[in-house]
């Protein structure tokens, strides 16, 4: 209960902040959509010069990134660490952070919390609903459950990554460069893995597991492929689970060894 | 005088040198995007020969050296441009008795020679040995296109310039900025060559400068431009950059009047 009040002191808070540049708000979010676009017209202009990608067609490939979109704007929404070494290390707010009660994650994740993503996620609910009707699909409403709790994974899977991630900074405060190296991984778990080789395919499947954040859950509702990965879309939610505790495992000691930057 | 503006090259040598830890791990992001496209354009070929006058091998040596292009070409006149307004410090720039917009291209000049001995030339040799790429045999194509990329770099240096310059009328051009980034990534064909543009677009395209800063040099290098023509696809690249210095100067020259400095 106090982290939904809070929950929702931070999201007013941010309200406050955010509608005194409204120009700014709108720049913004055109420019997240049109990267987003980009990706898009990528997959649209190459449809014109081949009927399939690695066994799927046009319809499906852009409901995958559909799907992607979806869990994607909702991390970007809640989980925005990207400057946490800096901002919390280096200058110390962490301590800040650490002087109050509720759980420091928390707090970190609601005082960079982006609402405006969420448009990205929208957006790739269009795109996908667009897609179901050029594939004809059937639509039962028992998918709308499904699609809730393939969309959660993905997120705790993201969230889990990023989690860890961000712990690293508790352990070395000179930039290590890996975060923008897994925010480029990820591309990779947009489009069907089985255009990737071997290596690649494993790591995106069970080391960096991004293929749940896009095309396994999403190939459930799709036709079976000849690999049949749509067998491995039960398993978002438990790879959430996973990576998500092993992430905030990694962070919670981080914090118990944080000693303060020291100015 | 002449020698105050290489010393401009020189430091930002140095600067950049200072950060070249930094850049490390950028040849591993930028192989790490190579081996994307590299899989999904082997995706998309197929069984394909060719597709629009691309073997599958001129295709990956294309992706490859456009990224690694890329990291030669790409640096952030427009946000330092932008910053020196925003903060007012452009007002310091401007009595000291250099023209400021050629102290920045030589800024760009000189972070693009760090940019071309520590980050594109050591990631082409890594690309190399990750992926089939072919490089070009005829060492004519090779002075070619090192000429096309030094004018590759000038164009999207300009076109940074610019982007930046808008600062001086609308106070924030943040959204300007990435956009020009996203509008310069999907245009200048590092993403796809302009050729699989459907013929509007690529109608389109053939009018506007983008398609010089990657497009034009990684086609003379893949060897689907060939060589005899290679010259006057370089008398294009060389003509936008001419043609880019008039709104340069016009903008410079009208921002000049109504540069506010707010606080400082």
């Amino acid at each position: 209960m106090l982290y939904a009040t809070l929950f929702w002191e931070y999201i007013k808070n941010y309200a406050k902040t955010r509608l005194t540049y409204r120009a700014d708000f709108w720049v913004e979010v055109l420019s997240d959509l049109m990267f987003q676009a980009t990706n898009l017209i990528f997959i649209l202009v190459v449809f014109q010069h081949t009927p399939s990608l690695g066994g799927w067609s046009e319809s499906e490939v852009i409901f995958v990134y559909g799907f992607f979109m979806i869990p994607y704007g909702i991390f970007t929404t809640f989980f925005g660490m990207w400057n946490f070494s800096e901002r919390y290390i280096v200058k110390g707010e962490m301590d800040r952070i650490l002087t109050r009660p509720a759980h420091n994650l928390f707090q970190v994740l609601l005082e960079n919390v982006d609402p405006p993503s969420l448009i990205g996620s929208v957006v790739g609910a269009i795109i996908m609903a667009v897609c179901w009707n050029d594939l004809g699909m059937a639509f039962h409403w028992y998918y709308v459950l499904i699609m809730l709790v393939f969309v959660l994974g993905a997120v705790l899977v993201y969230g889990g990554i990023y989690t860890a991630l961000s712990a690293i900074s508790f352990f070395s405060d000179a930039p290590t460069g890996i975060v923008p190296l897994i925010y480029n991984v990820q591309n990779y778990g947009r489009y069907p893995v089985n255009i990737y080789n071997k290596t690649i395919r494993f790591i995106l499947t069970w080391l960096l597991p991004f293929a749940f954040v896009g095309v396994i859950p999403a190939s459930y509702f799709l036709e079976k492929k000849a690999d049949d990965i749509s067998q491995l879309a039960w398993f978002t939610p438990v790879m959430g689970i996973v990576v998500f505790t092993l992430g905030l495992m990694l962070w919670n000691y981080g914090v118990k060894r944080y000693r303060g930057a020291g100015s | 005088m002449k020698s105050a503006y290489v010393d401009f090259i020189r430091i930002r040598f140095l600067t950049m040198l200072a950060y070249r830890v930094n850049y490390y791990s950028g040849i591993v992001i930028y192989a790490i995007n190579i081996g994307a496209y590299y899989f999904l354009w082997k995706a998309i070929f197929g069984s394909a020969e060719t597709l629009q006058g691309f073997t599958l091998a001129q295709m990956t040596t294309y992706i490859a050296v456009s990224w690694m292009a890329r990291a030669f070409y790409f640096n952030n006149l427009d946000r330092e441009i932008a910053n020196d307004i925003r903060d007012g410090s452009i007002a310091m720039q401007l009595i000291r008795p250099y023209s400021y917009l050629l102290v920045k291209m030589m800024q760009g000049l000189g972070e693009g020679l760090f940019r071309l001995i520590l980050f594109m030339g050591p990631g082409l040799v890594i690309v190399c040995l990750l992926f089939p790429v072919k490089l070009p045999k005829d060492p004519v194509v090779w002075v070619i296109y090192f000429i096309m990329l030094l004018f590759s770099l000038f164009i999207n240096s300009q076109l940074n310039i610019l982007t930046g310059l808008a600062a001086f009328f609308v106070e924030n051009n943040e959204g300007m900025m990435r956009m020009k980034r996203v509008l310069v990534d999907l245009f200048s064909g590092v993403l796809i060559p302009i050729a699989f543009f459907p013929g509007w677009l690529k109608g389109i395209m053939e009018w506007l400068p983008f398609q010089a800063i990657t497009y034009l040099p990684s086609a003379v290098f893949t060897g689907r431009t060939p060589l005899d023509q290679a010259w006057g696809v370089l008398g294009l690249q060389v003509l936008w950059f001419v043609i880019l210095l008039v709104p340069i100067l016009f903008t410079w020259r009208a921002a000049r009047k109504r540069l506010f400095v707010q606080g400082g």
